[in-house]
Formats: structure tokens, sequence, C-alpha cells
């Protein structure tokens, strides 16, 4: 049934679903709970999908139902607190995060010069090119799990900081000592990957 | 004098909660003469920008060209 109407093989199916469930497990840190999220957002977007006809349109619009349903999930969450804390911060004081602020930052906290932010080409571009998600997909998957997790609960599902807060019982300021690590490291690999590897592409 | 890695937090900061008078005007000395945390300052505010936009254009069934 996955959905030979839309044009989209069994095996793209497949791909969509290990991505959203990658997704979803970062956002959760529930198995059972992104399984069930997950399949219920693909169940629905595939019945409804007949007016898709672009494989790249299915999976941003996939992603959106994906989005909704964590979102949900995370709500419910709020209002009643579970134990999976992120507090105590166990992590905001990562020996690895020191040393890769070392590899940015000289003693005297400047930017050594090859870590030194570049230009980037305008955004419109960058929002409409493949290979620019993919980079970002492998850079989010490379930043510590707590990192890109509260990273996508700002950035992607857009709740608040109250309401991540909340969610995974986090204090304010962690919270927000997570989400410049989480920028600090994914803007760095994005660059390294995507922009100064294009340059010498081209 | 604000250094670049105090800059940076900042400038990551300033996207949850708005930002003190006194950090605001520190900030402001240091980007006058640092490119390098300008370019940061940018390149966090766009990956928000393109992260969102790719939202708002699913959200719609026909992708604009």
């Amino acid at each position: 049934m996955t959905g030979d109407f839309l044009q989209v093989s069994e095996r793209e199916v497949v791909e969509l679903r290990q991505q959203m469930l990658a997704f979803t497990r970062l956002q959760l840190a529930n198995d059972f709970a992104a399984e069930d999220i997950v399949q219920e957002a693909l169940a629905g977007a595939l019945k409804n999908a007949a007016s898709f006809t672009r494989q790249a349109n299915l999976k941003t619009w996939v992603f959106a139902i994906l989005k909704h349903k964590i979102t949900d999930h995370l709500r419910r969450q709020y209002r009643e607190p579970q134990q999976d804390s992120l507090d105590e911060c166990k992590n905001c004081g990562h020996s690895d995060d020191q040393i890769f602020n070392n590899e940015l930052f000289d003693d005297r906290g400047h930017w050594h010069a090859d870590a030194k932010p570049q230009r980037w080409g305008d955004a419109d571009r960058m929002v409409h090119d493949e290979q620019f998600w993919r980079v970002f997909d492998t850079c989010l998957a490379g930043l510590p799990p707590e990192q890109g997790r509260v990273f996508m609960m700002r950035e992607f599902i857009e709740l608040d900081s109250d309401e991540i807060c909340a969610a995974l019982q986090l204090s304010t300021s962690n919270l927000h000592v997570l989400l410049y690590r989480a920028r600090l490291r994914l803007r760095e690999c994005l660059e390294d990957s995507w922009v100064k590897a294009g340059e010498k592409r081209s | 004098m604000m250094n670049c890695e105090q800059a940076t937090q900042l400038l990551s900061v300033g996207m949850e909660r708005k930002l003190k008078l006194k950090e605001q005007a520190e900030l402001k000395m240091h980007l006058l003469i640092c490119s390098g945390c300008r370019q940061f300052g940018q390149h966090v505010q766009q990956l928000r920008t393109i992260i969102r936009a790719t939202k708002d254009s699913s959200d719609e069934p026909e992708e604009k060209k």
C-alpha cells in the first residue's frame, strides 16, 4: 500500500521512515513513542498524499505532519513532566565541549584564524539546495544527542524556552548553554562540510 | 573588553531572551571590530530562518518556483 500512486518506491518510503524515526528519537528519547508517532504521521501522510507528485515535496510535507505530532506529544508531556530530566546538566560541562571550544578560540577567547566564521551564500539558495540539507542532517546527527535534541525542539518544533525546560526539567540557563553549544558546533560543521567544500568544488 | 567566546554566547542567548542594556552595549562594541562574530550572528539567525522556511513551504500543497 506504500503508495505507487505517489510514484514513490517502497525503498524510498523505507528510507523516509528511517529519517523520520531518527529525527523523532532525537526529540523524544523514548523509542516506543517515537515508533508510534512516526507510524501515525506516515500513514496519515500517505493516505492524503494524492496531490503530492514530487518526492522533495513529500519529504518536507511528511516532516511537517511529524512535527505537529511531536509537538502534541511534547505538550502532553509538558503537562505531566516525566522522569527523563536532562538537568543537573550532567552533560553541560562536557570535557568534549571544552576541547571543542579550544579548537575554535585561543586562550584569550578570540577566534583562531582558521576557525573564524566566513561569509556564507544567501539563505534562499540554501533552503532549496538538497545537498545543503544532506550536510545539515549529517552535522545534526554528529552533535552530542542532548544538544541536537534541544536545538531541534527550539528551532524546528519552535517550542519556547519555558516549554522545553518544563518538558526536560531543565533550568533556563542550562538550556541556553546547550543551545549555544549546539549552534557553535552545527555552524562550524556546516561551514567546514558545506561552505568550504563548495568552494573547493567550484 | 568582551572576547569572541563571550560575544558568541550573547548572540545565542539573545535569540532566547532580550539582552540587558549593558550586554547589548558591550556586544555592539565587540561586533563593530570583529567580522568573525558578525558572521557568526548572521549564520545562527540564517539557520533559524531557513529551518522555519522549510516548514512554511511544506504547509502548502504546491511548492513555489
